[in-house]
């Protein structure tokens, strides 16, 4: 049996909500004398579960409550869940920036987390003095980075540019040299945080074979992500977060699934629960309905190759809005964006003004969609600023048959190259 | 698997008011080497005169006092030329205050980093408190200088073998700032109405301390005020040492020193206290 290198028992963290300043230092004081009298903090009691979607009574919240797992040596954890679950505050209390609530947390060899590539960079200074810097930051010994200065640069690709100052560097270049040097850390147990969301891909395939060679060598890793594919490929188990809580622990392809059927049941009916987590709303207005019909106005989640089909939305307006503007966001199951969908007459963008009340909306598609998955994300903004009103990310799931729509012919190929078939006009001379 | 296991770090939600961690600041020693570093190096970068506002610093405000302080208000200087008179104390003074007032924003201005990377994060202080030194060190060589040059020309300084405390008045001043920049520090994070407070306090310290008058011109009756304040002793007995003028007192030192030791401590438990949980609420 492999040894245990991370144990974690009855973590929680509360969080305050609302605005810091009047009533903290009556909140302070009170809390201070519950303590002298030796008793409980008055004010964890009436921490609410972590749910955004509901307003809770309490202005405390549990970010994370009793949460309890074991990481053996040499293995590669993945931890998803949806924005606000709570996984950036588990890193937090795992990379020691922040103290848990109650818990405890028991780590055996050294840690280092990566929440973020290039901390503490310093314009002024050179690559290789920020190579210095940010290294003794994450934890090494000069040494260390003296030993490994080389193997830095050479990973960074941008060895023309190490003695220039980093704030004449672009984004890019300064992405790749902080990774350079975090790749080079060489803790027992490293943390990573979606650094992979940023660069191209020829350097997003660099960081994913680095990681990859991190845990072939033994060593164990936390892994972080929206990104389920890169989850999926790095991940020997994957443990998903809800509300503050473990909702599943265990293989990475049977957490992966339940974390994508919760949505699953929008689809029986159509209707999005009051409850349903939303991305982002800032109450003006809400998305009640989304089905997804045929031309013969059949709900359906299945679409034949080619086959043309209506998004039907139901949305309450709470007040009256002026010149919105819906979008219907369609994407690959695994979270990466296929296409935006807006109203538009001609060239132009079209903000629609809408009453108090309910209204139905359809939008009729003509894409042909490649065989495959699609998850559909719905939102309305104002079209002046594009601030968001109110937006549900993967509300509804379609699957695209190989089979073609009435005469159409099918799909011949094993292998789906991309997500849309556009309109093309083909010449040979 | 054995039934205890060693762990090599253990995540607690409180820390014991005594552990400091001081084993693992020198562990991070690298860290601080580097932040001294860039602090000095990166100061007068993209500036035209570069390091020449060390010297010019001191200097603009000695002359600024000499004209105002001594020539208008006639505020005597116990005979000492009134250049060197003020040089002597904006020397020290400027490392206790720049020391306080860049040691007091510690959190706030660090919570980017903070937020992202654990070390331990009395080495953002302490490497203030070296990289001012730093900087004192050349501001004293600029004393040395003039000091020197009005050594040979006037019969008027008298240095004395109170010397050879100088290394030690330095140090108390350096780590007089640290304790009150990470009390303030420490408390800023909820109550950021201290961060208006510091500058405006330093420079009504600064009055209240023997420095644009010597403390033999405080009427005797408020001289207890003036006394309290524990930079009072540490300049004085400088000056002392240097010109031969002002009072060096044994038990003004001594008062001094404790006040530093006491509250040093104090502010290493809140600083200790505060850096598990100021993300919350910075």
């Amino acid at each position: 049996m492999q040894e245990v290198v991370l144990k974690i028992e009855d973590l929680s963290k509360v969080y305050r909500l609302g605005e810091l300043g009047t009533g903290t230092i009556s909140h302070d004081l009170n809390r201070w004398w519950y303590k002298i009298r030796g008793k409980q903090d008055p004010y964890l009691k009436l921490a609410d579960v972590n749910d955004r979607s509901k307003a809770g009574g309490s202005d405390y919240v549990w970010s994370l409550k009793d949460i309890n797992f074991e990481v053996k040596k040499g293995e590669v954890l993945g931890i998803i869940g949806k924005n606000g679950a709570g996984k950036s505050t588990l890193l937090k209390i795992l990379s020691q920036i922040t103290s848990p609530t109650t818990g405890e947390v028991k780590i055996k060899g050294r840690i280092a987390a990566l929440l973020e590539v290039g901390t503490g960079f310093h314009q002024d200074l050179t690559g290789r003095e920020n190579i210095f810097l940010n290294g003794a930051i994450l934890g090494m010994t000069k040494e260390e980075i003296v030993d490994k200065l080389d193997e830095i640069i050479e990973f960074s690709g941008i060895a023309k540019y190490i003695d220039t100052p980093v704030k004449r560097y672009s984004s890019g270049m300064m992405v790749r040299l902080g990774f350079a040097v975090a790749a080079h850390l060489e803790p027992e147990i490293l943390i990573v945080d979606e650094v992979l969301a940023v660069g191209d891909q020829e350097f997003q395939d660099k960081c994913i074979g680095k990681m990859k060679s991190v845990s072939n060598s033994g060593r164990t890793v936390l892994f972080v992500s929206h990104n389920l594919s890169a989850v999926q490929n790095l991940c020997s188990t994957c443990m998903y977060l809800k509300h503050g809580q473990i909702q599943e622990i265990g293989s990475t392809s049977k957490v992966i699934e339940s974390y994508l059927s919760e949505n699953k049941n929008v689809q029986l009916t159509g209707e999005i629960p009051a409850d349903f987590y939303r991305q982002y709303t800032n109450g003006e207005a809400y998305f009640r309905k989304i089905v997804i019909k045929d031309s013969d106005e059949n709900i359906i989640d299945k679409l034949a190759f080619n086959q043309p089909f209506k998004v039907a939305l139901e949305l309450e307006a709470i007040k009256d809005l002026k010149n919105v503007m819906i979008n219907i966001n369609v994407g690959t199951t695994l979270g990466q964006p296929v296409l935006y969908a807006v109203d538009k007459k001609g060239p132009v963008y079209v903000g629609r003004d809408l009453n108090k009340g309910k209204h139905t909306i359809e939008a009729k598609f003509n894409t042909r969609l490649l065989p495959g998955n699609y998850s559909f994300t719905i939102g309305i903004s104002y079209l002046a600023n594009g601030s968001t009103i109110d937006w549900v990310e993967n509300v509804y799931f379609i699957s695209v048959d190989k089979v073609g729509y009435a005469k159409e012919g099918n799909y011949p190929w094993d292998d789906v190259h991309g997500y849309i078939e556009p309109d093309t006009n083909w010449n040979y001379n | 698997m054995n039934a205890k296991q060693n762990w090599d770090l253990i995540i607690k939600p409180k820390a014991s008011w005594h552990k400091l961690h001081l084993g693992e600041i020198m562990r991070y020693k690298d860290l601080l080497f580097l932040f001294v570093k860039r602090d000095f190096v990166a100061l007068y970068k993209q500036t035209i005169l570069g390091p020449l506002w060390f010297f010019l610093q001191p200097i603009i405000t000695a002359i600024t006092f000499t004209v105002i302080f001594g020539n208008l208000a006639h505020i005597p200087t116990d005979g000492v030329p009134q250049v060197l008179f003020y040089l002597s104390g904006i020397t020290l003074w400027n490392y206790f205050s720049d020391t306080l007032t860049k040691t007091s924003d510690t959190f706030t201005a660090n919570a980017n980093i903070f937020g992202k990377v654990y070390f331990p994060r009395m080495i953002v202080p302490l490497s203030v408190v070296f990289s001012n030194l730093l900087k004192m060190g050349v501001q004293f060589f600029l004393f040395i200088l003039v000091w020197v040059y009005y050594l040979m020309r006037s019969d008027q300084i008298h240095p004395n073998s109170v010397l050879l405390l100088v290394p030690f008045l330095i140090i108390l001043m350096g780590l007089l700032g640290l304790a009150f920049g990470v009390i303030i520090s420490s408390l800023t994070t909820k109550y950021r109405d201290l961060k208006f407070l510091v500058v405006f306090g330093v420079q009504l310290l600064m009055y209240a301390s023997p420095i644009v008058y010597p403390l033999s011109m405080v009427p005797q009756k408020y001289k207890w005020i003036i006394l309290a304040n524990p930079t009072t002793s540490i300049i004085e007995t400088f000056k002392y040492a240097f010109l031969g003028v002002g009072e060096f007192n044994w038990m003004h030192l001594a008062y001094s020193l404790v006040f530093t030791i006491i509250f040093l401590i104090i502010g290493l438990i809140i600083f200790n206290k505060v850096e598990r949980s100021f993300m919350d609420s910075v």
